[in-house]
């Protein structure tokens, strides 16, 4: 770990201004990941603009119907408190679905957005890591990728992003209200964070100083209609080899609106449009959700050890929709993985 | 019953208080005046040699004490026994920081030493080294046909035993046979509590070493080797641990670098290493095994043949006992047994939970339920119709054993009569369902172990032997057996362990801590019991005044003849009228050879496991095992329970997640860290039943115990491999079984 100078910003503003007084400077929120990331050297940030304690923690009703998610309000929070339970009960099955109860008492929901990929090699300084030292090879072809993406990818990067909540968030749409040194702005989720292409270095569309102040969801949530899976190599605490946030709007056994995310696959939180259009109109069939399926991992490419992601996303896709139709899941529930 | 018989029962650990508190200091946690900190850099290379290390950059920063190097390493000792410790393996042992040569990935290069640790940490971060790389080979696979038969190995290692019968014969003569490949990667201990060394500067070249480490003897041996250092100039001392699991058997870089750098700069110095780092210190062998068995029309073994192929470092023959336990599981009168290893550029491998025994039980039990299907047979039916009643790798009867009762109590316990032969033939929740079993056999041994015993005028006992407590119960049995002998209740007893300045006891391994520091510790308070008893006759009138010690019982502090209770004498009554302050005396233990001789020592098990699999998207729950244990008496029925819960735990992570994976290009682990090295989390952990079947044995040793800390574990992952194949049909052989082999 390298030095580091600290200060707790007193509000936003005062947060922008330090950040920019600072070169290479970081925020840090709950620090659950950044910290980490100081002790493998990293991130090697020589200041920290603790955000955590900004009054952003708020969880509060939007005058359009939605529901505005504070920036430093906890993931658990955010996962127990009661509008989210009832109107959003995807995303509280997805952020219990990750990490751990302590992790989530001290991770914040701008932090959870912020979060750098687990791709084994940009942890590990002693091999090479496009994201980590732009130009110096991607380990990951070739090497063991089990954690990596089969959507999206690039020659320079395979790495997916880590979160359970932004797969759900994906498929929620919300608004995320940033705050920099132009001012404030908006920017649609699904352009929030971005694919490798040639810069894996950058995870995100945020310019250089904007801090995330909330997440704005809109009205609709698919509170009756939806599905959190979420396949791993254990039953608790590990990443998503592949997950699934589905939202549905039925009319009988008809859909009428869809929702489609999926998680452990891809450099950001992979949001199928066309596959949502798919489902429009259509009967809530087996064949209907194979299809379906089938479409979302067509242009998916297995890197070796990654490769069974491929059949296992399409069939955890069919198996998300049809809970999702069902209705079986319920906001609380434990959730164990893999049923 | 009196009070102070305190065998066989569950009272609860005696040093749970000092560690809910956090009195119970570990290595890490002594913080001795004037510390300084050692930061442990490790090589990125696989092969090759460090041409510079860029110590003086570094050096210049304030605060930072020394950079140690290969570059300036004062001379130590040169001979490779200087360097052996008690269960080091044939070859040559590594020597941190001795040559410019890397010989495996995350090998110590260097020690940089600091003020503070994280000065130390950063200034580890800046420390240029070059290096000139070389191709490397890591990679099992590619040795194949390069095994080797190794000449020797360390303590306890028994080549497998020579063929008997016509083991290819009869396999060619088989009504049904079976032939199939096994594998596991590489797994690591893991540990919670990281290695640690704080080593005390005395003065005058004196030390005391606060090391991590299942053997504080073993250690200090090896410190006085290598850095020439007396009797008398240096302590070993760890009185508890954050898990061992073989890991700390042999004394551990950290420790070197730590008395290294004490020595050097006549300063007290700590040295922990990074989680990054615990995957450098040794682990259980990738290791490959071909299993050939064969049956008679009536369902008995007509043949069986095991052979074992793991990776070993260039410098070091490591070996474990793969085999042998498949020549003596089941009765078969032709049996071929192989071993080899083949070297490649990786760190040696250690000892770990149930070494060679875990992955020889998954080749062999995985086998036996192959061939049962195969025979048509029920997998239990045919282990009992294959049951041994002697140990034919050495011709000789059990000492004692009662696995067929473990089958019997553990199958009624668990259901086992529910279960449908067919494959795919049971569901529930929707998921299918699967039921498997396995059993195994561990060594009970005892090796040689001293106590000494001393009781204070108001009548309280301390016993010390420098034994270990890695979260086994040590403290609890050990304060047990010397209350019940002298006839105590636990609080008027003190356990005391770890500690170099204690009678001499060996690593705490393989088992055999309570029946050998046990009886050291029976026979140190019976030596004591013969003073007591002395004093005890001085009085004229004395009630026992004619007694012989095998007279007289000690119980609920009194000391009285056995055949006449009321000629009693109460202990601290006997204690004070002699005027002495305390009283001690000093015992040790062997085996009794010559009575163990005729026959074959060994604790045996059975696991039950049921499991339901997701069959569309491969994902794999245990819900219910059941464990029985047969391993002669059970001191502690608490303590003993918890070491086979954790052993259930174990087995089912080395079934379902437990991997290092090895990046060959790089020949580096690529998952050394806590959130990719997958273990069992609370979330994967189903209800676990364990079941003591008790057994009568004054031969195995005096206490008549077996050790219960590795044979817990046998059996478990090949029940829970054996039952995901009863549930889809599908027969992993590579383990762990992670859900996409099922998709």
């Amino acid at each position: 770990m390298y030095p580091f100078s600290y200060s707790r910003a007193t509000d936003v503003a005062d947060a922008v201004r330090d950040k920019a007084g600072h070169d290479g400077s970081a925020y840090i929120g709950g620090g659950t990941n950044l910290i980490d990331l100081m002790k493998m050297n990293v991130e090697q940030p020589p200041h920290l603009v603790n955000v955590a304690k900004l009054p952003l923690s708020k969880i509060e009703d939007l005058p359009d119907g939605g529901l505005r998610l504070g920036a430093t309000a906890t993931n658990s929070d955010t996962a127990w408190n009661e509008q989210v339970k009832a109107r959003y009960p995807l995303l509280n099955q997805a952020i219990l679905a990750g990490a751990s109860p302590q992790l989530r008492n001290a991770a914040t929901n701008g932090g959870n957005l912020m979060q750098r990929t687990r791709c084994y090699y940009f942890y590990d300084l002693a091999t090479p890591c496009n994201k980590r030292e732009p130009g110096s090879g991607c380990s990951a072809i070739g090497g063991f990728n089990r954690v990596c993406g089969i959507l999206g990818t690039s020659e320079a990067c395979i790495a997916t992003h880590p979160s359970d909540m932004c797969v759900a968030l994906a498929a929620l749409a919300p608004t995320v209200r940033v705050s920099g040194p132009n001012g404030e702005r908006t920017i649609a989720f699904e352009d929030f964070h971005r694919l490798p292409g040639e810069q894996p270095e950058f995870d995100n569309t945020l310019v250089e100083g904007e801090l995330i102040t909330s997440l704005d969801l809109p009205e609709k949530g698919f509170a009756k209609h939806f599905a959190y899976l979420k396949l791993r190599d254990r039953h608790s605490y590990a990443f998503a080899l592949v997950s699934v946030a589905v939202g549905l709007e039925m009319d009988g056994d008809t859909i009428t609106d869809a929702r489609l995310a999926l998680g452990g696959v891809a450099h950001k939180p992979w949001r199928d449009l066309s596959a949502e259009q798919l489902l429009k109109g259509q009967p809530a069939t087996a064949e209907t959700f194979g299809r379906v399926a089938a479409h979302v991992v067509a242009n998916a490419v297995g890197r070796g050890s990654n490769d069974f992601k491929i059949e296992l996303a399409r069939r955890a896709i069919v198996r998300a929709l049809k809970q999702a139709a069902e209705g079986q899941q319920q906001a609380g529930d434990v959730y164990l993985g893999g049923q | 019953m009196s009070q102070t018989n305190h065998i066989g029962k569950a009272p609860s650990r005696v040093d749970g208080p000092l560690k809910v508190a956090g009195a119970a200091h570990y290595s890490g946690e002594f913080n001795v005046p004037n510390l300084a900190y050692g930061y442990v850099v490790s090589s990125p290379i696989t092969k090759g040699k460090i041409l510079k290390v860029h110590a003086d950059e570094v050096r210049a920063l304030p605060g930072v004490l020394e950079v140690f190097s290969h570059e300036n390493v004062p001379y130590l000792a040169w001979f490779d026994k200087s360097y052996k410790d008690q269960i080091a393996p044939g070859g040559s042992p590594f020597r941190p920081l001795h040559a410019p040569d890397i010989t495996f990935n995350q090998q110590p290069v260097a020690l940089v030493v600091a003020d503070t640790f994280e000065l130390a940490r950063y200034a580890a971060a800046l420390l240029r080294i070059d290096y000139e790389q070389q191709e490397h080979e890591t990679n099992l696979e590619t040795k194949r046909t390069e095994g080797y038969a190794p000449g020797g190995g360390k303590i306890g290692f028994q080549p497998p035993p020579p063929p008997r019968g016509k083991p290819d014969q009869a396999l060619k003569d088989a009504t049904h046979s079976i032939e199939a490949e096994y594998a596991h990667g590489a797994q690591h201990h893991n540990p919670m509590e990281l290695f640690t060394t704080t080593v005390e500067w005395r003065g005058d070249g004196k030390i005391t070493a606060y090391d991590k480490t299942q053997g504080v003897y073993n250690v200090k041996n090896y410190l006085m080797g290598v850095f020439g250092l007396g009797k008398d100039d240096v302590r070993v001392v760890n009185q508890f641990m954050g898990g061992g699991f073989g890991a700390g058997l042999r004394p551990q870089y950290s420790v070197f670098m730590a008395v290294l750098a004490t020595l050097e700069l006549k300063r007290s110095v700590r040295v922990t290493l990074t989680r990054q780092q615990m995957f450098s210190i040794g682990h259980r062998p990738n290791t490959l095994q071909l299993v050939k068995l064969g049956t008679n029309p009536d369902g008995t073994l007509a043949a069986l043949q095991h052979h074992a192929l793991h990776e070993t470092s260039q410098f070091e023959d490591y070996t474990e006992n793969i085999v042998n336990w498949s020549g003596m599981l089941y009765k078969c009168e032709n049996v071929k047994l192989g071993y080899q290893l083949a070297k490649l550029d990786i760190y040696s491998p250690q000892d770990m939970r149930a070494p060679g025994a875990a992955s020889g039980n998954v080749g062999l039990e995985v086998a036996m339920d192959e061939m049962a299907y195969a025979a048509g047979l029920d997998p239990l039916e045919f282990r009992m119709r294959n049951y041994a009643d002697r140990d034919q790798n050495v011709d000789k009867p059990f000492s004692s054993k009662k696995l067929r009762e473990c089958y019997q109590q553990a199958a009624a316990k668990f259901g086992w009569e529910t279960r449908t032969q067919e494959p795919r033939s049971m569901r529930a929740n929707g998921k299918l369902v699967g039921m498997g079993m396995g059993g195994g056999v561990w060594d009970a041994t005892q090796v040689k172990s001293a106590a000494k015993a001393l009781i204070s005028a108001d009548g309280h006992l301390t016993v010390r032997s420098a034994t270990g407590e890695n979260g086994t119960g040590t403290y609890t049995i050990m304060t047990q057996i010397a209350a019940e002998t002298l006839g105590l209740p636990l609080e008027a007893v003190t356990f005391e362990l770890g500690d170099t300045d204690q009678p001499e006891a060996p690593i705490q391994g393989g088992s055999w801590t309570a029946a050998s520091v046990g009886t050291a510790v029976k026979n140190a308070c019976n030596a004591l019991g013969e003073k007591i008893l002395k004093l005890a006759q001085k009085p004229a009138d004395s009630p026992l005044k004619d007694a012989k010690y095998d007279d007289v019982e000690f119980v609920n502090g009194q000391l009285r003849l056995r055949l006449d209770h009321d000629q009693a004498v109460v202990l601290r009554d006997v204690l004070q009228a002699s005027g002495e302050t305390q009283l001690e005396a000093d015992s040790s233990a062997m085996p009794n050879m010559v009575k163990q001789n005729g026959y074959s020592l060994h604790s045996h098990n059975v696991a039950f496991a049921e499991v339901e699999v997701d069959e569309d998207l491969g994902s794999i729950k245990v819900t219910r095992v059941v464990s029985a244990v047969a391993a002669g008496r059970i001191l502690n029925q608490k303590t003993a329970r918890s070491q086979v819960l954790g052993s259930v735990v174990w087995g089912l992570g080395m079934a379902l997640m437990e991997e290092t994976v090895m990046d060959h290009k790089f020949g580096r682990y690529v998952n050394h860290n806590f959130a990719e090295y997958h273990i069992p989390v609370n979330a994967d952990i189903p209800h676990i039943d364990v079941i003591f079947v008790h057994e009568d044995d004054d031969i195995v040793n005096p206490l008549g115990v077996k050790g219960i800390g590795e044979v817990g574990m046998l059996g478990v992952t090949a029940a829970i491999a054996n039952a995901v194949f009863h549930a889809t049909g599908k027969r992993v052989r590579d383990l762990p079984i992670l859900l996409d082999k099922l998709l």
